[in-house]
């Protein structure tokens, strides 16, 4: 084991260019990942994640850049020759094979022995649960199950990275909570590297040791799911984490770090900043619907506008003249639109924006 | 749902009575060669070509199958159904082998050019077979295989090419390229994802194929006439002999015989696979 100062990239892009159709998807893309870790490729579709994964995979060929994988160079080597496994989002499965031959189908090819063929797909069979699903076809699965075996088609491989292709995306809500259960459960068992690609900010921020969000085929932002949450990078980032969305108020901010608006002036005099010497004249507040709390005597006060009961909690919409806010009413208590409700705002874990740049300050 | 109940209106009493017009202008040259088959002569020389056959005689098809003169052999036509069985065999398994490595190839592996090869053997499918006649006797004469069974094999090949790779290429085409994507990562090479992997897929689209290539080659005059030579004439070929060839009086019975004969094997065809041959026409739609 290597100690945690001298984590090795595992994963190493280095300049990265994809062009599809002659069309630059993605420019200078640098990335490492490091071993044994669950990082996740998170942005809204269209955003260039998935392609990058199948560059990874040797799917989709580069156009500039190199990619590394365990200290070697596989930039131009085949799919098969990238010590990778990988799980679609279809699933894939070989419809005319049963579940043991489609987890078999590359070790067969590859040549490794029947014995130690046998020995693997019990074993991977019995971390997904799989034993009494070896001899049917991929038509006689449901849909999760379906999944479990592409997940054990990649598993067999002994792979050195695992990529994963939004693999939840077809399964409805409940299944897809069970299985990323699962699949956190079997990180933590085999500790191997993987690669994810989701638009799920959910599964992003459950399951990511570390998450990269994308956007326009540019990271916007690496780091740890709660990095990513509480301080994000810029705009962004900041409104396509949450749900419901960090409430983003336009002000200006002041020399001594007074942030004032049309509707609401606040102080924030411990705020860090990401860099010393940034500062704007417009910027913009954004606070987490849960950094709102209603108290009777708060500060603040809106106009309840809307309500929406989540069952385990309930979420305010409240206007203050033309600005809009969302809070988190977790004690679901009884109001009535109109009313003016008050809160006071968390300061400590707001947010502050270039209103220009739209990076965080 | 509620069940919708037909009513018999005018309008569809008028669509059944065309289509049992219909059905009975198609239906009856079959009657009639069907009991003119089991006439003898003399009946047949009454001239009530519709009544049902008096005394049902099985002399004409034999005759039909073994003794008629095609030309200057009185063999029958049976040499002509193993010819054809000769010919018809290897044409359609090496056509549909062909048809869908090429579909596979230019689905899934998308070398350079790809659409433009498409679009030439789309453009190939619409070229008239009289057009590219005399070229290819004299590539086949120049390989040494003209008027062998070789020969009239690798012609059919051919021309079932365009056809039989866009029927292959259209249905790949509703493979996931993921599937294709999880063999690459497999290991899978070139031939070893379509043998393995796309050829068991297929075999829906290998019946369609089968159905159209089989009924095509055994249909097939013209080119078994120019490229086949004697040995090997198919049975339409043989079957042209024996209606042209009069020594004395015309065998009306002997000829209907052999044209069923003939006909017997894609009627067959047609029969059993009827759903088949309609989705292959679906699927081939882009030929029309």
């Amino acid at each position: 084991m290597k100690s945690k100062g001298e984590c090795l990239a595992y994963v190493s892009l280095k300049n990265l260019g994809i062009e599809l159709g002659g069309q630059k998807i993605i420019d200078q893309l640098d990335l490492d990942v490091e071993e044994g870790e669950f990082l996740v490729l998170l942005g809204p579709s269209g955003c260039g994640k998935s392609t990058l994964l199948h560059s990874i995979a040797g799917l989709i060929d580069i156009a500039a850049g190199s990619i590394e994988i365990a200290g070697t160079d596989v930039s131009h080597a085949e799919p098969s020759d990238r010590q990778i496994g990988m799980v679609f989002q279809s699933y894939a499965l070989y419809p005319t094979m049963t579940v043991e031959k489609n987890m078999s189908f590359g070790l067969r090819i590859n040549g490794v022995p029947k014995a130690e063929i046998q020995k693997r797909i019990a074993r991977v069979a019995e971390m997904l649960q799989l034993q009494n699903l070896l001899q049917r076809k991929p038509a006689q699965l449901s849909g999760g199950q379906r999944q479990r075996v592409a997940i054990g088609r990649a598993l067999v491989r002994e792979a050195r990275v695992f990529l994963f292709d939004e693999p939840l995306s077809n399964l409805d809500a409940k299944l897809r909570t069970e299985l990323r259960r699962e699949l956190k459960l079997l990180h933590q068992n085999l500790g191997s590297t993987m690669l994810y690609v989701t638009h799920d900010q959910v599964e992003a921020m459950t399951l990511a040791s570390r998450i990269v969000v994308m956007r326009a085929g540019k990271i916007q932002q690496l780091g740890t799911p709660t990095e990513v949450y509480e301080r994000p990078a810029n705009l962004f980032v900041a409104g396509f984490l949450g749900a419901p969305a960090m409430n983003f108020i336009p002000g200006k901010l002041d020399t001594v770090q007074n942030f004032s608006s049309e509707y609401l002036k606040l102080a924030l005099p411990a705020y860090v900043c990401a860099t010393e010497s940034a500062h704007a004249d417009d910027v913009v507040l954004g606070i987490r619907p849960e950094h709102l709390q209603i108290q009777e005597h708060g500060t603040y006060s809106g106009q309840l506008a809307l309500v929406e009961p989540m069952g385990n909690h309930q979420l305010l919409w409240l206007n203050m003249g033309k600005q809009q806010l969302c809070l988190l009413d977790h004690d679901n208590r009884n109001f009535v639109l109109g009313d003016a409700v008050h809160f006071d705002i968390d300061t400590a874990r707001a947010s502050l924006f270039d209103a220009v740049s739209g990076l965080r300050l | 749902m509620l069940k919708t109940r037909r009513k018999w209106t005018p309008a569809r009493l008028g669509i059944y009575a065309f289509l049992l017009t219909a059905a009975a202008f198609f239906l009856l040259p079959l009657y009639i060669m069907l009991v003119t088959s089991f006439k003898s002569m003399d009946e047949i020389r009454l001239g009530n070509i519709f009544a049902l056959p008096m005394h049902i005689t099985m002399e004409p098809w034999r005759q039909a199958w073994s003794t008629a003169c095609t030309g200057v052999a009185c063999e029958g036509i049976s040499g002509g159904f193993w010819n054809s069985v000769a010919i018809t065999l290897p044409s359609t398994v090496l056509a549909i082998f062909l048809g869908a490595l090429n579909g596979y190839a230019l689905t899934f592996w998308r070398p350079r050019g790809a659409q433009i090869l498409l679009g030439i053997l789309l453009a190939g499918a619409f070229i008239p077979v009289q057009v590219m006649m005399f070229p290819l006797v004299r590539v086949l004469a120049t390989l040494n295989i003209f008027s062998t069974l070789p020969g009239i094999v690798v012609v059919h090949v051919i021309f079932g090419m365009p056809i039989m790779t866009l029927l292959f290429r259209n249905y790949y085409l509703g493979i996931p390229q993921e599937l294709f994507h999880a063999a690459r990562i497999d290991g899978g090479g070139f031939f070893r994802i379509f043998v393995q992997l796309m050829l068991p897929m297929s075999l829906p689209m290998i019946v369609v194929a089968a159905i159209m290539q089989v009924t095509g080659v055994w249909n097939d005059y013209i080119l078994g006439l120019v490229f086949a030579g004697r040995e090997h004439l198919p049975m339409t070929a043989q079957l042209n002999n024996v209606i042209n060839t009069t020594t004395g009086t015309r065998m009306y019975n002997v000829n209907m015989a052999a044209t069923i004969l003939t006909a017997l094997l894609p009627l067959a065809i047609y029969f059993i696979s009827g759903r088949w041959f309609v989705r292959g026409i679906a699927a081939g739609a882009v030929k029309g």
